[in-house]
């Protein structure tokens, strides 16, 4: 099994979502994470979708989602080459004696403490998706109430690759 | 002008004259607009049925078919005609009425989200928002099912937007769309590659798929094979590619193919795939048309390259434009060797079949039938037994053999045949089924009667669904499970209802004389050809 980071620019049309997410379920491909966006002309999005599977299926990924009408341009994105982002929210449960011990975590990683309540704090991370793995890993002696995480958005580094929208 | 009338003016700006349907009430602005236009209407009499008349007359005229259902049921059960031309790259744009947009997802009467549940059977489909997007989206719904690889296109039409006025019709002369290019024409590099292997190699065969016949290249596949006497082997979709008694044509491969046809993919050093999905029923081991051969995959829609067998050498584009191109170049070859070689298989290896003297049998019969049919006449076969002795008996020359491959849809030859005859009424259409399929759509022998579309029927009869029985009979040990058709109706008495000529034929003394007399005239005529009840393909 081997893992791929795809960026696709689609026409910003009602339904596209649906469409690429059911293309992978009745395709049966893995998708690991989708994140969705509008890109800076509204028309488009911006979707970046990780996808497992062998080498084969991988190629029929990219062929299959190249395929639906509203795919305008699909490219892996090659880990050296691009920048990856993930942001996470995680809700963890924090009594005045544990408060001290996971805001010096946060900032050791740089997180933001975004909401204080008497009991909990939301803590907000934003990196790639070893660094929030690994600050997950030093919460756990910690309980953790709620998380939610993004998935991961991606874009290729320099100007030789940037899909340009004309007309 | 409304939404309706501008639906309306969209199809006949497209060319199209006929419409096969089931109106409702969320139809209804739309049927009533096109009473004030020339184009035909058909009601068929089951909304299945309109998608694969559509299909029938599509795949004879080469144009999109077209057909509008109301909303809810009437959208569902079109779902399974739509599926079936998506299986085969028919080119169909489909209208479905649909309730006020208002009263979208608040499951109102005949509400279905059509759109949803089609998805994963559509080339591509609209949810109409407003009354203005009509001319665009009737625009790049023509575009899109009848370029790149075909397929049918959905277009769910609110009854608000279709009753919602228009301030200026004006229809877009060409289609901007951003995101869709097929790709048509072979790649230069590519063309070369494949022209220096075929020099190359010693025992070169293609298989030709539904591709050659949606892109029109039979005739460049034909000159093609000859050019460079290369045989030619295909696929159920691919028969009537190369006429059937070509010397060159060595049948239908896959599990139900003909031996000879799938000793010659078995034994090539190089295959041509055109067209061709390279799907378990035609080539159930991939792995044998890769191992020690070189594969030239030739297939319009990219994804299809390497899905299912990696090829040596992959092609995008359109059949019949990259024959042309392959053409250009003179190349030294000569195969004579091994076309004795699949000559001496075709010998050998006939098929012995052992038919009870008591029934007529099917395999001569659908070759004396065909042999007999005028030379450009459609043949529509429908799905079970019947379709394998058809695949493997028609004789096809400059007509069409149609059926439902991909899908496998029982019930399809009847609204086909009568779609094709309405598309080419100057044609013989003749529909081939088994007695299961026949029930499945004799419903629109009423629609042939009131429409006066004569098309000739033959009921291969066994009182069994026959390919089940046989698949329980080789896999459960003969455990015969919900195949029997006792109950089924007197044929005569059908059609003497319908107004049909009928002819039974169960003695094969009487097989030419039957055959002359089902044959003769332009009229509706159904015959039942009654088997031995236990007759096998295999």
């Amino acid at each position: 099994m081997q893992k791929k980071t795809f960026q696709l620019l689609v026409d910003n049309t009602s339904g596209v979502l649906s469409r690429i997410s059911g293309l992978f379920s009745r395709r049966g491909y893995n998708i690991e994470s989708i994140t969705a966006g509008v890109t800076a002309d509204p028309r488009f999005t911006r979707i970046t979708i990780v996808a497992s599977g062998d080498n084969e299926i991988l190629d029929q990924i990219e062929k299959q989602v190249a395929k639906l009408v509203d795919v305008r341009d699909i490219r892996e994105l090659d880990p050296q080459e691009s920048v990856f982002r993930e942001l996470a929210l995680i809700k963890v449960k924090a009594t005045a004696a544990d408060r001290q011990g996971i805001i010096a975590v946060a900032n050791v990683f740089r997180a933001n403490i975004i909401d204080v309540g008497a009991e909990n704090l939301i803590i907000e991370l934003t990196g790639s998706q070893s660094k929030i793995e690994a600050f997950l890993r030093l919460l756990d002696g910690y309980e953790i109430l709620e998380l939610a995480r993004t998935g991961i958005a991606g874009l290729c580094r320099g100007v030789e690759k940037v899909v340009y929208i004309e007309d | 002008m409304n939404g309706a009338q501008a639906m309306v003016k969209c199809l006949e700006l497209e060319g199209v004259e006929m419409v096969f349907g089931y109106p409702g009430v969320a139809i209804c602005p739309f049927y009533d607009s096109i009473l004030d236009s020339e184009i035909r209407t058909i009601l068929i009499r089951t909304e299945q049925n309109a998608a694969h008349a559509a299909s029938g007359l599509a795949r004879v005229t080469g144009k999109v078919g077209v057909c509008a259902v109301t909303s809810g049921p009437g959208a569902t059960n079109l779902i399974t005609g739509i599926a079936t031309a998506f299986a085969d790259s028919i080119p169909l744009v489909c209208i479905t009425g649909q309730v006020n947009s208002e009263l979208i997802g608040s499951d109102v009467f005949q509400e279905a989200d059509i759109t949803g549940a089609a998805e994963s059977f559509v080339k591509y489909s609209y949810l109409v928002k407003r009354a203005e997007e009509i001319p665009r989206i009737f625009k790049e719904a023509f575009h899109i099912a009848s370029t790149g690889r075909k397929g049918p296109v959905l277009i769910d039409v609110p009854i608000d937007v279709q009753n919602a006025p228009i301030r200026k019709f004006s229809y877009p002369e060409s289609v901007n769309l951003r995101t869709y290019k097929p790709t048509v024409k072979g790649h230069a590099v590519q063309i070369k590659k494949v022209m220096a292997e075929l020099e190359r190699a010693k025992r070169p065969v293609i298989c030709a798929g539904g591709g050659v016949l949606l892109s029109g290249a039979q005739q460049m596949l034909r000159e093609f094979s000859h050019k460079y006497q290369v045989p030619v082997v295909s696929t159920m979709m691919g028969i009537g590619a190369m006429q059937t008694e070509d010397d060159l044509y060595f049948g239908m491969v896959g599990n139900n193919g003909a031996p000879c046809a799938n000793r010659a993919m078995n034994d090539a050093d190089m295959v041509i795939m055109v067209g061709a999905r390279v799907a378990d029923r035609a080539v159930n081991q991939p792995e044998i048309i890769t191992r020690d051969k070189v594969l030239v995959h030739m297939d319009v829609d990219p994804a299809e390259i390497g899905k299912n067998a990696g090829p040596t050498i992959p092609l995008v584009g359109d059949a019949a434009n990259i024959f042309a191109s392959l053409m250009e170049t003179e190349i030294a070859c000569d195969h004579s060797l091994w076309l004795q070689t699949l000559y001496a298989y075709r010998q050998q290896m006939q098929e012995k079949r052992s038919p009870n003297p008591a029934f007529v049998d099917p395999a001569r019969f659908i070759q004396k039938l065909s042999g007999r049919m005028e030379h450009d006449a459609i043949y529509v076969a429908d799905v079970g037994q019947n379709q394998i002795w058809s695949c493997k008996n028609c004789i096809v020359r400059d007509g069409k053999f149609l059926t439902s491959g991909g899908m496998g849809t029982m019930g399809y030859s009847i609204p086909a045949a009568m779609g094709a005859k309405l598309g080419l009424p100057d044609r013989q259409v003749v529909a081939v089924c088994g007695d299961g399929s026949f029930q499945m759509s004799m419903m629109e022998l009423a629609t042939m009667r009131q429409h006066n579309v004569p098309v000739k029927i033959v009921v291969i009869a066994n009182r069994y669904l026959g390919m089940v029985r046989e698949y329980q009979k080789n896999t459960y040990n003969s455990r015969y499970s919900v195949v029997d058709l006792s109950g089924s109706p007197d044929l005569s008495k059908i059609a003497e209802a319908y107004g049909m000529r009928f002819l039974r034929l169960q003695d094969p003394d009487r097989e030419d004389e039957a055959i002359e007399e089902f044959l003769r005239g332009d009229d509706s005529v159904l015959m039942e050809c009654v088997i031995d009840p236990m007759d096998v393909v295999k």
